[in-house]
């Protein structure tokens, strides 16, 4: 084989596991947009709020510690103890599905048949409350989140590409941990929308409410049930993000790397959100590593958003979404 | 006549029991707009029974306040004996009142048989980790509903399009996939909201067949709507008539047919 060719086998194998994260972040909006039509602003913060709370769980922070020191004069800042790191995602979890309630009590349900775009504009106010809630009860300094994650390069697959090729490839072991987990949280999204009951119900107000309704699903809990689901996929990606480049508030900008990935993909389709990641992974290392040097590098900051307006002109659908038919 | 305890027997030999629904003065408005006024009527076991009037009439927000879409701001409605308290749609069907729709409501993205397992949803009780591992209960019990489901399908010949997904099928399909997925959850009171609202006469004679049917297989008790007064004067057992809002006539179809303020509301006062 050229090294070319060999070099290129790698950028595509460190694309792929690039888009695997991408297309976790993406696959967070695609749960809220199908089951309730909102474009959730708000998920890359959640995946920030999920990644601090957990640092500060397994660190023992008092939650608020600030404010508390401040309106009561104490000095206050750790119990003292570190919490497991599975314990803590636990716990996390737990406090994301208690974020998903408020979300549904204290602001979605009074905005129900409301325009979306007054919906969306709802998600970017919570986006900038969470990211303050977030702020408040951790502080806003960069922590470093492990959670027993196996991190740096793979030995194995150096050691034996360059037995073949006589070329070690380059390849994370936290990008394999994270392609296996994505591929396990796919596989039991899918099994738990198409077998269980609540994945039937959460379909079924995908597609229509008023027929929901009559059937005996109660839509408010089965979006108190997706922002649930949205908060772990959130989780899932802070902690795989987190550990790869830290927990700090720009980890919320991932949002942003979505966007192209869900205007490729489709909003409404979990398949879609998958290729996508993926074509925008391996495509911008692609790019990179073919055009990057011709034209002065950096093309990963806005090769990803370039396809996604090629995209939009040629099929405004995205890859999988459902098709767009207006009836005149 | 409002004895629970009473039934009556039809000229075809069926036996009508008690009560099962009752609504008592009930009043709706939309802003200054009165739909519904002051209406009173009742609904007893294994009949089948009209609400008909001309457009507008507000039969539909009838419907709509039975099954919970509509709260009323004056009356009361009683559902087997006990007055019912404000609920909200979703608890209304999971007491046992399945509805279709006017203007159709089904999933369209999901195949029929997934259309009418949804009916099915609140018999399905495993947890959500029961199901995970799906042993057992949770198995046992999607077993049970698709024996359940599978008998609706065939009663109401729809097993050739099982598969279909609901979106490729023609209007008076859906009609009949909307009445199976009400079916599957062996309602207690079934409501229909213009069963053969645009269907044409082949369809209609088919949908009029199933309406019997279903009433005479299940002894399911079934409240209808509907414009096509020919059809509503052979299926139904009584009948309710409104006309803006106010009733103007209860009874069996002969007893309205020669009631003059029906015969006004429908021809227009003659001129003399």
């Amino acid at each position: 084989m050229s090294d070319q060719l060999i070099y290129a086998t790698e950028v595509i194998l460190n694309g792929l596991m690039a888009g695997v994260l991408y297309a976790l972040v993406a696959l967070g909006f695609v749960l809220i947009y199908k089951a309730s039509g909102i474009f959730n602003y708000a998920q890359g913060v959640m995946a920030l709020f999920a990644a601090m709370t957990l640092v500060g769980i397994m660190n023992g922070q008092v939650p608020f510690a600030h404010l508390i020191n401040a309106i009561f004069g104490a000095h206050i800042t750790h119990f003292g103890w570190n919490v497991p790191a599975l314990l803590a995602i636990l716990m996390t979890m737990a406090v994301m599905v208690l974020m998903a309630w408020c979300v549904q009590h204290f602001v979605m349900r009074h905005l129900v048949g409301q325009e979306p775009i007054i919906l969306f504009m709802a998600t970017i106010g919570l986006a900038y409350f969470l990211e303050g809630v977030a702020d408040l009860m951790w502080g806003s300094e960069i922590k470093t989140l492990d959670v027993g994650l196996p991190q740096g390069l793979n030995v194995w697959i150096d050691d034996t590409t360059y037995g073949i090729f006589g070329y070690g490839f380059f390849i994370d072991n936290l990008d394999i941990v994270a392609t296996v987990i994505a591929a396990i949280l796919v596989a039991a999204l899918v099994a738990f929308s198409q077998y269980t009951k609540q994945g039937r119900a959460m379909r079924a107000v995908a597609d229509d409410h008023q027929a929901a309704l009559s059937v005996g699903i109660s839509l408010s809990f089965i979006w108190v049930l997706v922002w649930s689901v949205a908060g772990f996929v959130a989780l899932v990606a802070g902690i795989m993000w987190g550990t790869k480049s830290g927990v700090q508030f720009s980890l919320s900008l991932i949002a942003l790397k979505a966007l192209p990935v869900l205007m490729l993909g489709g909003f409404t389709s979990i398949p879609g959100a998958i290729v996508g990641g993926l074509i925008i992974g391996v495509g911008e290392k692609l790019f990179e590593f073919a055009i990057g040097p011709l034209v002065g590098g950096a093309t990963e900051n806005w090769f990803a958003y370039v396809l996604a307006l090629i995209f939009l002109v040629f099929r405004p659908q995205g890859l999988f979404g459902e098709k767009i038919i207006e009836r005149v | 006549m409002l004895d629970a305890s009473e039934g009556y027997i039809t000229e075809d030999g069926r036996k009508i029991g008690g009560v099962v629904m009752e609504m008592k003065n009930i009043t709706l408005r939309f802003g200054g707009v009165v739909a519904i006024k002051d209406i009173s009527f009742d609904i007893r076991e294994g009949e089948i029974r009209a609400i008909i009037g001309p457009n507008g009439a507000g039969k539909s927000s009838m419907l709509n306040v039975i099954s919970g879409f509509y709260v009323p701001q004056e009356g009361e409605v009683w559902f087997h004996g006990q007055k019912r308290p404000p609920m909200r749609p979703y608890e209304v069907a999971r007491q046992g009142i399945a509805r279709t729709f006017q203007n159709i409501a089904l999933f369209e993205g999901m195949s029929v048989l997934d259309n009418v397992m949804t009916g099915r949803l609140n018999y399905m009780q495993a947890g959500l980790f029961a199901q995970a591992i799906w042993r057992g209960k949770a198995e046992r019990e999607e077993t049970e509903n698709r024996e359940a489901v599978e008998k609706i399908i065939d009663f109401l010949e729809i097993q050739h399009i099982r598969k279909t997904p609901v979106s490729r099928l023609p209007y008076g399909l859906k009609k009949r996939v909307e009445l199976a997925r009400a079916l599957a959850a062996e309602p207690k009171l079934l409501l229909l909201d213009e069963p053969m609202a645009g269907m044409n006469v082949e369809e209609k004679e088919d949908m009029s067949r199933f309406i019997l049917d279903v009433n005479d297989e299940f002894g399911t008790t079934i409240a209808l709507i509907e414009h096509d007064m020919g059809v509503v004067m052979d299926l139904s057992d009584r009948v309710v008539v409104m006309d803006y809002g106010k009733k103007i006539g209860d009874g069996t179809p002969d007893e309205v047919r020669n009631n003059q303020e029906v015969i006004d509301a429908y021809l227009g006062v003659a001129h003399d």
